[in-house]
């Protein structure tokens, strides 16, 4: 888990004059899940194409084990791909289909040798006795096994994954989430995987690296992300956060609202202007007279779990996840404990995110975004 | 319920009559579009097949004979010389034509329009006088005749032979009334059908499936030898058809580019119908003939191409 596989340093690339990615410095370890996550557009697929050798950076180095591997072309890395749409040969059966690699490898292999591998392979993926059947007759969670199959069975020390389940309903996702995190785990390989489903991210990978406009906002592990946001860019898309201005009062005093609320933050400068990110689910309710500060309730969604309620502080709109119910118009009083809040060093993001005034329209937009990713698949 | 009952008791017979035929092209609408097209079809093709078959079994003045059929076996040769040449212009078109779609469909978009613009250039000049370009060219005082001459080729030839006796000094090439040119006048002529085909099959090849066997360890002779040309298997097949069909059935270019030296099965038909051995009933039997051939050679290959249309689809 320690040693280091695949290091990008400083790699940069533009299409037609504009940059897609910017100066990426990137570790990846032997044997890790690691996740590059962010929007569309974002540069985590040309990564994912520059390590898989399809396209080559305009500048910065790859290193592979300790070998520069710019100008080494697909077919000669140790790495296979999954890709989006799966790419399985029409033209040939699942046998055929995973056996493709076998087939062409140098020295030659016996039949036994492939048939055996095939085998195991089918079995990894638990499509055992689908041999014969013709890819085109498999459903999409299907094909999805073929094409990881397909590629594992080479058994390369890296495989990229490139949105693999984009295409899949949310309950199959869910199912090849466990599925894909168990395959690695069983043949123990690096897997890079590729999505912009924040949820997909945290749950499968060891690193996660947070992307954005062609640059990496942060790397670290799931907790680390989610807890210890870098920018506000990285705590608006990983989960759902409140972010307010602040001023770092001292080391474990923050001041929003014209009050001093106690966290456990230190190591800024004094009256240092910051982010501050408060989680939705890290507020409680609390009569008025308890409050820390005090807002109206304008707006309640019933979400299952739990209520979804956006409260107007001073122009603010905050969203507050709680199991108790407080009906729109409702007076209500929060309260924070000092380590729900978590402070950031401003930066180029600040004041973009983390407001819910635009609240419901916002969360279509969310839950309309896996459709538009299987739309595009078609 | 009542009202229907009697509404309809009070209609008129030709009312009625009006009504159905409405519901049925109401139920059959779409495939009522097609009614033109059956049409044409039964008037010029389905009623000209069943004369052909008519023609083909019977003779002048009596009735239903077999003799058309027991007389074409004298025509074997000329059956397998169009079936021969028919060949070998198909596979001159295939071996030309694949690297040519290959190399197109390699090019960026608007390239490739203009390419394809380029291979269907020719056809827009009407057939007999693209043929009849090629015979200004390859007579024996033709142009290329010419400009072998004029480069001095054929003295160059002839004094290589200075010493032998017997030898009679050439003049020109012989090019044109050979089989040779009836072959280049079928591959001039039906080249774009190969090239068209094939090319619109291999540009609808998934990028990333050619990206999934590089990945997978194929180098590019590889991933053509096994992913590139299977998927463009279906567009071979149709491009050999559309090339095979025509080229089998000639008669302008055999007898444009031979003047009749090299007779081929059109050749044949056509003087049953026209030329000097007038006899439709004859021409009817092998006219009938050559179709079960083409009809033979088409069914052999959509069963190789079958399975294949499905993956082109996807």
């Amino acid at each position: 888990m320690s040693k280091e596989l695949i290091r990008l340093i400083d790699c940069r690339k533009e299409f037609d004059g504009e940059v897609v990615l910017d100066s990426i410095n990137l570790d990846i370890k032997d044997k890790e899940f690691l996740t590059l996550l962010g929007p569309s557009g974002c540069g985590k697929t040309t990564t994912l194409r520059i390590i898989g050798g399809f396209l080559k950076p305009d500048s910065g180095k790859v290193i592979f084990d300790g070998v520069k591997i710019n100008d080494v072309p697909p077919h000669k890395r140790k790495i296979n791909t999954v890709f989006q749409k799966y790419a399985l040969f029409t033209h040939l059966n699942v046998f055929e289909n995973i056996a493709f690699g076998l087939r062409i490898q140098k020295p030659r292999l016996s039949e036994r040798e492939i048939t055996r591998r095939v085998h195991e392979a089918l079995e990894l993926v638990a499509l055992k006795g689908y041999e014969k059947r013709s890819v085109s007759q498999l459903s999409g969670g299907q094909q999805q096994r073929i094409a990881i199959a397909r590629a594992i069975v080479n058994r390369p020390q890296v495989l990229l994954l490139d949105e693999p389940l984009g295409a899949l309903d949310l309950k199959l996702r869910k199912d090849m989430q466990r599925e894909l995190k168990r395959i690695q785990q069983q043949v123990g390989i690096t897997f890079v995987y590729v999505t912009h489903d924040q949820e997909e991210a945290l749950t499968m990978s060891d690193t996660v690296v947070v992307m954005n406009k062609g640059e990496i906002q942060q790397i670290g592990t799931p907790v680390d992300i989610y807890n210890e946001p870098k920018n506000a860019f990285v705590a608006d898309f990983i989960g759902e956060s409140n972010i307010i201005d602040g001023i770092m009062v001292s080391d474990n005093t923050v001041r929003m609202y014209g009050r001093d609320f106690p966290c456990l933050d230190k190591g800024f400068a004094p009256n240092e202007p910051v982010d501050v990110v408060v989680r939705p689910e890290d507020i409680d309710i609390v009569p008025v007279e308890l409050g820390q500060i005090t807002g109206t309730v304008t707006d309640v969604t019933f979400k299952g779990m739990q209520y979804d309620i956006i409260v107007d502080f001073q122009g603010f709109k905050w969203l507050i996840q709680t199991t108790d119910h407080s009906p729109v118009g409702a007076k209500i009083g929060v309260k924070i404990d000092p380590d729900g809040f978590h402070i950031m060093k401003k930066s180029e993001y600040s004041g973009l995110y983390g407001d819910y005034s635009s609240y419901s329209s916002e969360y279509d937009e969310l839950s309309a975004a896996p459709d538009e990713g299987g739309a595009e698949d078609e | 319920m009542s009202k229907t009952s009697l509404s309809s008791w009070s209609e008129s017979k030709p009312l009625r009559i009006l009504r159905s035929a409405r519901a049925f092209l109401e139920r059959y609408r779409k495939q009522s579009f097609a009614f033109p097209y059956i049409l044409w079809m039964a008037l010029f093709v389905v009623i000209p097949i069943i004369l052909i078959v008519v023609y083909a079994f019977t003779s002048a003045g009596n009735g239903f004979t077999l003799k058309n059929f027991s007389g074409i076996i004298s025509y074997a040769p000329v059956f397998g010389r169009s079936l021969w040449l028919a060949l070998v212009a198909t596979a001159v078109c295939l071996l030309i034509g694949y690297p040519v779609a290959l190399a197109i469909s390699r090019m960026n978009i608007k390239t490739q329009r203009i390419v394809l613009m380029l291979v269907m250039l020719p056809m827009w000049i009407n057939f007999l006088l693209r043929t009849y370009a090629w015979m200004s060219l390859l007579e024996n005082t033709g142009l290329i005749n010419r400009a072998l001459a004029a480069l001095g080729v054929f003295d160059l030839i002839n004094s290589l032979h200075a010493n032998d006796l017997n030898y009679t000094p050439i003049t020109h090439f012989q090019l044109i009334n050979t089989n040779g040119a009836v072959v280049l006048g079928m591959v001039y002529n039906y080249l774009p059908f190969m090239i068209l085909p094939i090319q619109s099959v291999i540009v609808k090849i998934d990028p990333f499936v050619i990206e999934a066997a590089e990945d997978l360890g194929a180098d590019r002779g590889t991933v053509f030898r096994k992913v590139i040309f299977p998927l463009s298997l279906s567009g071979v097949i149709s491009g050999i058809t559309m090339v095979f069909v025509p080229a089998v059935s000639t008669f302008v270019i055999s007898k444009l580019l031979s003047n009749g030296t090299v007779m081929l099965l059109g050749d044949l038909i056509e003087m049953q119908f026209t030329g000097s051995a007038y006899n439709p009933h004859l021409g009817s039997a092998i006219s009938l003939i050559m179709m079960a051939i083409v009809v033979i050679c088409m069914s052999i290959m959509n069963k190789f191409g079958e399975g294949e249309e499905q993956a082109v689809m996807m």
